[in-house]
């Protein structure tokens, strides 16, 4: 006969808590930074389809750390919360705000009724029209909500990326200017680039999942940086390209036949100049039709609508 | 109220349904989360109502060398009342595709808007585009599911253009479909029209129309065949100069969906205008 035991809910809430941090913690870290035109995603994610940063609605986007299967689930509902909610009532209704709210009721729930709590923590980030607007919220395994100011921080290392970037972060860069900021705090810990340790190189752009939120973008405002527009933000800063790279990364372009837009081998990247030349702010240059982005590419040149 | 308070979460956090990893439609979705705001999933009118509601008439399509155009009149009616002189009737659906609808308005409108949703619903879930096709073969489906309320005169029937990302090299990537009340599905060659003026306005086109034409030369060949269907039928509204009311005209090429400004149609239809005239009418 087995013994019945007792444990206190402390001691409950205690090892659940230990669980759930021991999980994020094996995993890279993401960071989110502000900048000026909106909210910069950079995850040190090595899989190009496995991804960790999404779009949730027009304004909003999500990033996540721990268990794939887990945040991938509790990413999808975000979607479809977001999604009955504007088909309900109207575009303008869906918040970062309600969003972050059911995710914390639910995995609240999940971390105190469920024998295993979700190893996941949650970015839910909106952007607005000034960067006073822009909206940052950090979920964690437990429920709790936290509105941040300027950049969250989650996964193995957040500490120490945290650190570094509270030294280094400043409010109203440029995007390639936060992507460095945001790169150099991933690499500083990251066992993963180039180099060994303490030689200052950089986390790779095959290393790295980059978005952003863009707040000049008409109506849906997630993009992903991906190949020649991510290595150019990466790797020409020096030369002074800080606001080409920049409009370099909204161009407009044909993507490859066959391949969805944005989402194509990175050797034959859908940004960074497209076709003949365009894009670098060339004048008025007809975007998609208003309010139809596209999640990765609608071939709309952000600088031209600013 | 069952199905809307399932969506009003936020309070509780997701119900179940919304955490259920199965599909990336959200058609499907809502049928489980909230039925009640699926367009066909309410009692059907036991009498034919087709005149108390406004409808939508005519609707035109033409592909050209780098892509496809669709325009609509400007015009709804309700029996013999013109009831908007400037609803609009072509939407986009997603980047890159277009969709015109004809038929009962109210029910039209909200079909849109639920595609609209389902596709970028598909998009972001999936991290993918659907294939033009697939496209395509969605709205059908919803069409299907509209065929009782279509037999009491609520009948919405789309066209639907696009640009496709996957067309072969030397084929025309420009691509058109049209349906039927049934669901019927069929793609069109180079140019399509639906709608109480469609009759008029194909046979305007069949003499318009060429393979091949420029994009500044398929925009007229549409905006004359969209005249020559209020020319003819009372339910489809000409070009308004009083008004300053055009009609609407989407192009979907490699760059994307773009409505083209009024400014731009209202040149055309007055181009169309002044050679009808100059040949005394009889153009």
């Amino acid at each position: 006969m087995t013994m019945p035991y007792y444990a206190s809910p402390e001691q409950l809430m205690r090892d659940r808590s230990e669980y759930a941090r021991k999980g994020i913690s094996r995993g890279r870290s993401v960071a989110v930074l502000t900048y000026a035109e909106g909210v910069l995603f950079i995850a040190e994610n090595p899989s190009s389809t496995l991804h960790k940063v999404g779009e949730l609605y027009d304004r909003i986007g999500f990033a996540a750390v721990g268990r794939y299967s887990e945040f991938e689930s509790l990413r999808v509902a975000g979607v479809r919360l977001a999604d009955v909610r504007g088909y309900s009532y109207n575009r303008r209704d869906v918040t970062g705000r309600v969003i972050a709210n059911a995710y914390a009721q639910t995995l609240g729930e999940i971390f105190t009724q469920q024998m295993k709590p979700y190893e996941v923590e949650l970015c839910v980030a909106e952007v607005g029209d000034s960067s006073e607007t822009d909206q940052l919220f950090r979920l964690t395994f437990d429920g709790s909500i936290v509105d941040e100011p300027d950049f969250v921080v989650m996964g193995g290392q957040a500490e120490a990326v945290t650190g570094h970037l509270r030294d280094n972060f400043r409010r109203g860069l440029d995007l390639g200017e936060a992507l460095m900021t945001g790169v150099r705090a991933l690499s500083a810990v990251s066992p993963a680039r180039s180099g060994g340790d303490g030689d200052g190189s950089l986390l790779a752009a095959g290393q790295l999942e980059v978005a952003v939120l863009d707040r000049r973008r008409p109506k849906r405002a997630f993009r992903r940086v991906v190949g020649a527009a991510l290595g150019t933000l990466l790797g020409d800063r020096a030369a002074g390209e800080a606001s080409e790279g920049a409009t370099a990364a909204h161009t407009p372009s044909t993507p490859q036949p066959g391949t969805p837009a944005g989402l194509g081998d990175p050797a034959a990247p859908d940004t960074a100049g497209g076709t003949g030349g365009s894009g670098e702010g060339s004048g008025p240059q007809s975007g998609p039709a208003d309010g139809e982005g596209g999640g990765t590419d609608g071939g709309t040149d952000g600088g031209a609508r600013s | 109220m069952d199905g809307l308070s399932q969506s009003h979460t936020g309070r509780s956090g997701f119900p179940p349904a919304y955490l259920d990893r199965v599909g990336s439609s959200f058609t499907d979705f809502l049928a489980s989360a909230a039925p009640d705001l699926l367009p066909g999933r309410r009692p059907v009118p036991q009498i034919p109502v087709g005149d108390l509601t406004p409808h939508g008439t005519t609707i035109v399509a033409v592909t050209y060398a780098d892509g496809v155009l669709m325009g609509g009149d400007r015009r709804a009616t309700m029996g013999n009342l013109i009831s908007s002189r400037d609803i609009e009737k072509v939407y986009p659906a997603d980047s890159w595709s277009v969709i015109g609808i004809a038929g009962a308005a109210g029910i039209a409108i909200e079909m849109v808007k639920l595609y609209q949703v389902e596709l970028e619903h598909y998009e972001k879930i999936e991290g993918l585009t659907l294939s033009l096709d697939g496209k395509a073969n969605r709205l059908a489906q919803m069409i299907r599911g509209n065929l009782g309320a279509a037999l009491q005169g609520l009948a919405v029937v789309p066209l639907f253009a696009g640009y496709d990302l996957d067309a072969a090299p030397g084929t025309t990537p420009g691509r058109i479909f049209s349906y039927d009340v049934t669901g019927g599905n069929y793609e069109e060659r180079g140019y399509a029209a639906v709608g109480s003026g469609s009759l008029f306005a194909k046979n305007s086109l069949k003499k318009t129309w060429r393979t091949g034409l420029g994009g500044d030369a398929a925009t007229r060949t549409l905006v004359e065949a969209l005249y020559d269907a209020a020319d003819d039928d009372s339910a489809t509204g000409g070009p308004d100069p009083v008004r300053r009311l055009y009609p609407i005209v989407y192009r979907v090429d490699a760059e994307g969906a773009v409505r083209l400004a009024d400014d731009e149609v209202a040149g055309v239809a007055k181009t169309v205008i002044d050679e009808r005239a100059a040949a005394e009418g009889q153009g």
